[in-house]
């Protein structure tokens, strides 16, 4: 059936910040669709309160709000833009829960709306547990067996029908404490009288134990026809038990038989049949090894991550055809974009192995616990794509840029056999290093997969390549023969010259003259049946390459920003993206190297030609020897593209924009301080050293408190303010884990206000959007303060001073393209404290609120356009007639042991905006973007720091006269009561009960204020207060700036009187 | 060892040997399936074949026997990009290398099939001789390649004696031109009776048996060759006795019409295939193997009409008998390897038999 032509116009919702769980994939998928949907005439109205997306983009939608994505608002969206169908299944759990809940509440029905894409009724089916258990026993599909018991006889009752193992988990407890898995009868009664004892309600969940089987996962489509096909399946290296985001993910399966494959499959087609889908869908299963028995873990009737992975690792583009099904396409009708002549109603079938690896954040997190659980904890991933598994594997180990590039990694090598054979036993990010080492030892595969649960396949696969390191490491010579081998197994040269003793140079050279080199072949969904039209490649060693550099333009290569990390997150792929069009658009062939699945860059239609590769100087070598780029351009693809410098200039690339030596230079901190002292510009006084006795010696100079931080990193990484020796002992400890080739630097830590721009330099004018001032007082990262544009309280003196400086640092460095920089306002004073010449992560925000297009600009500027010449005038733009706040967003209740409290190294994972005319309206709206929305019980907790006390009375006294009930802890509540603030004192948590922590658990709380002390001497008591606050689902502040912000929003502005804004119009 | 692939055209792949050590000489395929090579194997349609799996690691899951779809493998080669070193399956009874030892059939690995694949899609389908001499005279290799034509291939493949299974449902002929296991399964699974006759068995043997309904199976070679057994086709289609046909089945009961067939530049072999029901719109993955395909033009209307075309070529897979109880399709409802979407078809064939009985 061709299109119903009653669709005219389309609302999409988007998913909202970037949090663990979920993250870029919903850009991807968003952007895929509302071009879909655009492509086919309809008018597209987007809703998504993340600024950094590219879906939010006018070029993507017709009509652009980026506002808070709570039911009122989209209800009030939609009563203003009048779509007559909302399409919900792109925007991840976020759009999905907010369309059911305007269907429940009978919205859609009485303004004539229609959802499409996936009905009410299918969602309903699949999301409720009771439903789902009922739908996929009518057509016959086990699920794991569970039932919830009071007590211990009924407990036992339900063990006999189901059998041991079983796992236990308690009602209301934190994180989980309580379970656990019994192998029998002692075990179980046990566990469930403990159980039973901890829950808050009384109740444990009994539930089969599944655990140590594979985890497979299927994606299928589904047109209103009933026409149902897979995409694709994958299978997770880490059997269940892990969460599939944070698991090893190979696609297809290795290990399944063509039975079992059918088996799964005809399951999932079924499964969607039966829900009714149209559109996309995953289907999860766990298949026990030993038999062919299986159950349905969970069914996803919308676009998610598995999809994302699944449309990168076959080619073919879910979320775009979904889009197209919704509009009434049957798969049949929609051409498969890869070949251009099948139809999008065939299966992918793959010629090559994928391999993913999620991102975890423990270097973010030192304190967290690295346990991976059926809790996600990744914030991005990397795939890779090669001829065999081992292959893949390598290239994904050293896409994740993590000072890892074998398995040859950690303090494994020292353990006894003893602390290894525990060290197995822990399921955490560092198992395949730890089963690497056992291999190395002897240990047998059967014994590894006896604890692990990992299939003999993949074992025997890392063995391979453990065998092979050692060969490389015992071989008298590197002949061409092994040589070979050990690139068709994907091992870099810098690892190969590691374990021969030779240089980089001395392999590279080696593999020149054996005449070793890569080839690259097309993703093309078919295994090369059919002439394929995607510029979609990998590389791999051994085979004959397919790929021909062609040079009647111009060409220019786009280095991606790698998987999504804390600091590092899904704006530089919207940087990437953005120059990579401008380039097209100015003439250029572009040609974009990436590792990340979730992104829009590794979309086959954003470049002319994508390169699906790891971000090393070795790997984008081999690229640039075929294709011979006539420039590169790593100032959009954050630190990853901009380590990647040096290299290329050796490789005889030039650099596009602000050139390598200038990078340099604001990184290096004798020569930038050579630049400040000749345009006079001051900083915080600051030296670097390399030892702890020289930062001790820096620190009694400077006096405390001192920033210390190591060079060249992002999002602050290993950032920290001192007030002591003992934390300067302690900091440094923690930076010289990992090998330093830069000096560490100490700087005097001054508390003002601070300020960013990003500006646009031609050589000649800079131009700046605007001025964005942080809310929060300088120390806290500003990727984790709340930003406002235009600043509030910076004079018009101190702005001419910001812009001059500005000028200034852009033209000493030769910034030719973006540049970033952050200001200390100290006392009437502008101290610089950052420069980094590249794009960062306030230019979506930036771009968007001010309607400059600055990755447009600067592309153009690096290819030799100028400022005047593209109707723009230097200098600071005038301010914008309303208010645009960017508020930072957490992932703290992902990550079970993880410090909350803010400091100068990064923590969030995305971010959401407000916008409105008035100031604490658009403050509201990021609150509430940011999903605190209060109050509820009108009961708080405020605890703070000495030297916060006084500030402290203001805020209670505010959040008092507000009808808040304030518990404080002895010296806060003197203080405040002192002061004529209401407050009831409450024991700490060290102190008997009833104490902060029952008061927390009660969960009447609404909002804790706890401001930590700085340094190592921060009292277990704050982590706890914040931590239990962060698992128990309450807002929790350790700022009282942030405080304040919320304050403001709270007094004045309500939820129903929002205004709206089109983005588009700006 | 080394081992060398020789093409037609003169192209050379040089991999390693597996599998039994022999030089042969055979028409090159390739298969798309990522799953099933135990199935490929043993599927008779293979005979005289060497299969390259475009699929780079093959052998994951070793053997096992069950699973075969015939008594022995047939394909005269397998063509591999990587043999797994470990194979790991619950059900695991042999490896790849030792069964295809067994088998006598050599295999090569560690060549490119993807570009192997390339050159027979552009190419069209050619063949190739695998030795491990690696002194082979070229001139000589490709005088034999290009002599070489798969012949006798159903007379190969068939059974020698009629065998029986029993069953309280409709009574099944199930004529034997290279028949998968799978389709004696799907009907016994359905409680049919089922009696396998030997391709070369008279019309009128099977007629006097008196069966419910008439299977055609699968099977190798140029449907053009079975000049006797199209003639007893003729008989079983002025029968009245309800027929389901499968591949060369399929081929055989349209040029039994008067209909043709040809062969494809590389034709169909995996399971992914697209094939659209004209009568629902519906589209169902498929099974497929075949080299030849009815000629669309040649059908003649009065006679039959298409049931099923392939979405991405339009070829022919499916034809609807006019006025007569016979249905054929081109690809395959019994799966294995491959999806069992059109595994209804059989339920189908049930239908037939009810409605005529």
């Amino acid at each position: 059936m061709p299109k119903d032509n009653h669709i005219k116009k389309v609302l999409v919702i988007g998913s909202g910040p970037i949090v663990i769980g979920q993250a870029a994939e919903f850009d991807y998928a968003g952007t895929q669709a509302c071009r879909s949907l655009k492509e086919e005439g309809i008018e597209v109205v987007l809703v998504n309160s993340n600024p950094a997306t590219i879906m939010t983009d006018k070029n993507i939608a017709d009509k652009v709000y980026i506002e808070p994505l709570t039911v009122e608002v989209v209800e009030k969206l939609i009563l203003k833009e009048k779509p007559d169908s909302v399409l919900p299944t792109l925007g991840g759990q976020a759009a999905l829960n907010i369309a059911m809940e305007l269907e429940e509440r009978g919205f859609l029905k009485e303004n004539r709306v229609r959802l499409i894409g996936t009905s009410a009724k299918t969602i309903k089916k699949a999301e409720d547990r009771q439903e789902f258990k009922d739908t996929m026993e009518k057509i016959g599909e086990p699920i794991a067996p569970s039932q919830v018991v009071n007590n211990v006889e009924d407990g036992l009752e339900f063990v006999k029908q189901i059998g041991y193992p079983v796992v236990l988990r308690p009602a209301y407890t934190l994180g989980g404490s309580g379970g656990g898995i019994a192998a029998d009868e002692e075990e179980f009664i046990t566990i469930l009288e403990n159980g039973l004892r901890l829950s808050r309600v009384n109740e444990v969940l009994v539930e089969r134990c599944i655990a140590g089987w594979k985890e497979i996962e299927y994606e299928v489509m589904r047109d209103a026809n009933g026409t149902c096909i897979t995409v694709c399946n994958m299978e997770n290296l880490d059997p269940v038990g892990v969460h599939t985001g944070d698991s090893i993910v190979v696609a297809p399966s290795q290990t399944l038989g063509d039975k079992e494959y059918q088996m799964l499959r005809t399951s999932a087609l079924k499964i969607i049949s039966e829900l009714n889908v149209e559109g996309g869908c995953n289907v999860q299963y766990a298949l026990n090894p030993e038999s062919f028995e299986y159950c349905v873990i969970e069914v996803n009737p919308r676009v998610s991550r598995s999809s994302a992975l699944a449309s990168k690792a076959t080619g073919y583009p879910i979320a775009k055809v979904t889009a197209k099904i919704a509009l009434g396409y049957h798969l049949d009708e929609i051409i498969n974009a890869v070949t251009g002549k099948t139809y999008a109603s065939f299966e992918p079938t793959l010629d090559y192995c994928v391999v993913k690896i999620p991102r975890l954040p423990f270097d973010k997190f030192i304190q967290a616990k690295r346990t991976l659980t059926t809790q996600m904890k990744a914030t991005g991933e990397v795939m890779s794509i090669c001829t065999n598994f081992e292959g893949a594997l390598m290239k994904a180990i050293r896409s994740l840029e993590q000072n890892v590039d074998s398995l040859d990694y950690g303090p494994y090598k020292t353990f006894t056999d003893e602390q290894l054979a525990e060290e197995l036993k822990k399921v955490d990010d560092r198992r395949i290093y730890v089963i690497a080492e056992c291999i190395r030892r002897g240990v047998a595969l059967d014994k590894i997969n006896e604890v692990t649960k990992i299939d003999l396949w993949f074992l025997d696969k890392i063995a391979i390549l453990v065998e092979t390191e050692q060969k490389i490491r015992n071989a008298k010579e590197l002949d061409k023969d092994l040589l070979a081998e050990a690139k068709r197994l994907e091992f870099p040269d810098n690892v190969i010259a590691r374990f021969t003793g030779k240089t980089e140079d001395e392999i590279k050279e080696l593999r020149m003259q054996y005449g070793i080199t890569p080839a690259y072949k097309i993703v093309d969904t078919c295994a090369a049946e059919f002439e394929a039209m995607t510029p979609y490649y990998y590389s791999c060693y051994g085979s004959v390459n397919e790929v021909e550099a062609v040079n009647h333009k111009k060409k220019v290569m786009v280095l991606g920003s790698g998987p999504i990390r804390i600091g590092q997150g899904i704006e530089f792929d919207y940087c990437s993206v953005h120059s990579v069009w401008a380039l097209k658009e100015q003439g250029y062939e572009t040609i974009i190297v990436n590792n990340n699945p979730e992104t829009v860059s590794t979309d086959f239609d954003i470049a002319d030609k994508l390169y699906f590769e790891p971000l090393t100087a070795e790997d984008v070598e081999s690229i640039v020897n075929l294709e011979k780029p006539d420039g590169a351009v790593v100032q959009f693809g954050g630190q990853t593209a901009i380590k990647l410098t040096e290299a290329l200039r050796k490789m005889g690339v030039p650099i596009l924009g602000t050139s390598a030596e200038n990078v340099d230079a604001a990184e290096d901190r004798e020569l930038f301080d050579e630049i400040l002292e000749e345009c006079c510009i001051p900083r915080p006084r600051g030296t670097t050293v390399f030892t702890v006795e020289e930062a001790l010696e820096a620190a009694h100079d400077l006096g405390y408190p001192v920033l210390v931080r190591p060079s060249y990193v992002l999002g602050g990484q290993g950032m920290q303010i001192a007030v002591s020796d003992e934390d300067i002992v302690q900091y440094l400890g923690i930076i010289n884990r990992q090998h330093q080739e830069h000096p560490i630097l100490v700087d005097k830590y001054l508390m003002g206000k601070e300020v960013e721009v990003d500006a646009v330099c031609d050589g000649t004018d800079v131009l700046i959007p605007g001025i964005m001032e942080h809310i929060e007082r300088a120390g806290i990262h500003s990727g984790d303060s709340i930003s406002v544009y235009p600043s509030l309280n910076i004079s018009p003196k101190i702005k001419r001073v910001i812009e001059d400086y500005t000028r200034k640092l852009a033209k000493s460095l030769h910034v030719i393209g973006l540049i970033n920089i952050q200001f200390i306002v100290h006392q009437d004073e502008v101290y610089v404290i950052e420069v980094n010449p590249r794009s960062s992560r306030t230019v979506p925000y930036i771009s968007k609120v001010t309607g400059i297009p600055i990755v447009d600009l600067a592309s153009q500027v690096i290819v030799g356009a100028k400022i005047r010449d593209l109707g723009y005038e230097p200098g600071l733009q005038k301010e914008a007639d309303y208010f645009a706040v960017k508020m930072p967003v957490f992932s703290f209740e992902k990550l079970r042991g993880a410090e909350i409290s803010l400091g100068p190294e990064m923590k969030s994972t995305g971010e959401c905006l407000g916008i409105s005319k008035d100031f604490n309206e658009a403050l509201y709206k990021a609150f509430l973007g940011d999903g605190v929305d209060l109050p509820k019980h009108k009961k708080m907790i405020l605890t703070v720091k000495d030297s916060d006390k006084l500030e402290a009375v203001d805020v209670g006294r505010r959040f008092a006269a507000l009808g808040y009930q304030i518990y404080s802890t002895k010296n806060t509540c003197r203080i405040l009561n002192k002061n004529g603030v209401p407050a009831t004192p409450i024991n700490k948590i060290e102190e008997e009960s009833p104490n902060l922590l029952d008061l927390i658990l009660s969960h009447e709380i609404d909002l804790v204020i706890d401001t930590p002390s700085h340094g190592v001497g921060k009292s277990r008591d704050g982590f706890l207060i914040r931590r239990n606050a962060i698992e128990t689902g309450v807002t929790c502040l350790t700022s009282l700036d942030t405080a304040n912000a919320l304050l403001i929003s709270l007094e004045t502005a309500h939820k129903d009187k929002l205004t709206l804004i089109d983005i588009a119009t700006i | 060892m080394k081992a060398f692939l020789i093409l037609e055209d003169g192209q050379i792949f040089e991999g390693q040997s597996f599998g039994a050590v022999k030089e042969v000489v055979c028409e090159v395929v390739f298969n798309t399936s990522m799953t099933g090579y135990l199935e490929v194997l043993t599927d008779p349609s293979y005979q005289g074949q060497g299969v390259v799996m475009t699929y780079p690691l093959i052998g994951n899951y070793g053997i096992c026997y069950d699973d075969m779809e015939s008594r022995r493998a047939w394909p005269t080669a397998f063509i591999v990009r990587e043999v797994s070193r470990l194979a790991s399956n619950f059900r695991k009874q042999g490896d790849l290398d030792t069964f295809l030892k067994e088998q006598d059939i050599p295999g090569i690995c560690g060549l490119d099939t993807r570009a192997l694949t390339k050159i027979l899609r552009e190419k069209g389908t050619m063949n190739g001789m695998i030795t491990t001499n690696e002194n082979f005279d070229k001139e000589e290799v490709l005088r034999k390649v290009r002599e070489y034509r798969v012949v006798n291939a159903v007379k190969t493949v068939t059974c020698a004696e009629p065998r029986h299974y029993e069953g309280d449902g409709y009574k099944v002929a199930l004529m034997d031109l290279g028949t998968k296991n799978n389709i004696e399964r799907c009907l016994v699974e359905r409680g049919c009776e089922v009696t396998v006759y030997p391709a070369d068995t008279k019309a009128e043997t099977i007629l006097a048996s008196k069966p419910d309904g008439i299977m055609l199976s699968n099977g190798p070679g140029d449907p053009k060759e079975c000049v006797t057994i199209i003639e007893e086709l003729k008989k079983l289609y002025a029968s009245e006795i309800p027929i389901f046909a499968i591949c060369l089945g399929h081929q055989l009961m349209a040029l039994a019409v008067g209909g043709d067939t040809e062969k494809m530049k590389y034709g169909h072999r995996g399971g992914n295939h697209p094939v659209k029901d004209l009568k629902t719109g519906k589209v169902y993955i498929s099974s497929q193997n075949h080299g030849y395909v009815v000629k669309e033009e040649s059908i003649d209307r009065t006679i039959a009409e298409v049931a099923f075309i392939n979405v991405n070529d339009k070829t022919v897979e499916g034809l609807h008998y006019l006025n007569k109880n016979i249905l054929t399709v081109q690809f395959h409802p019994e799966a294995c390897p491959g999806p069992v979407d059109s595994n209804f078809l059989f339920d189908e064939f049930m239908n037939m038999m009810e409605v005529s009985r």
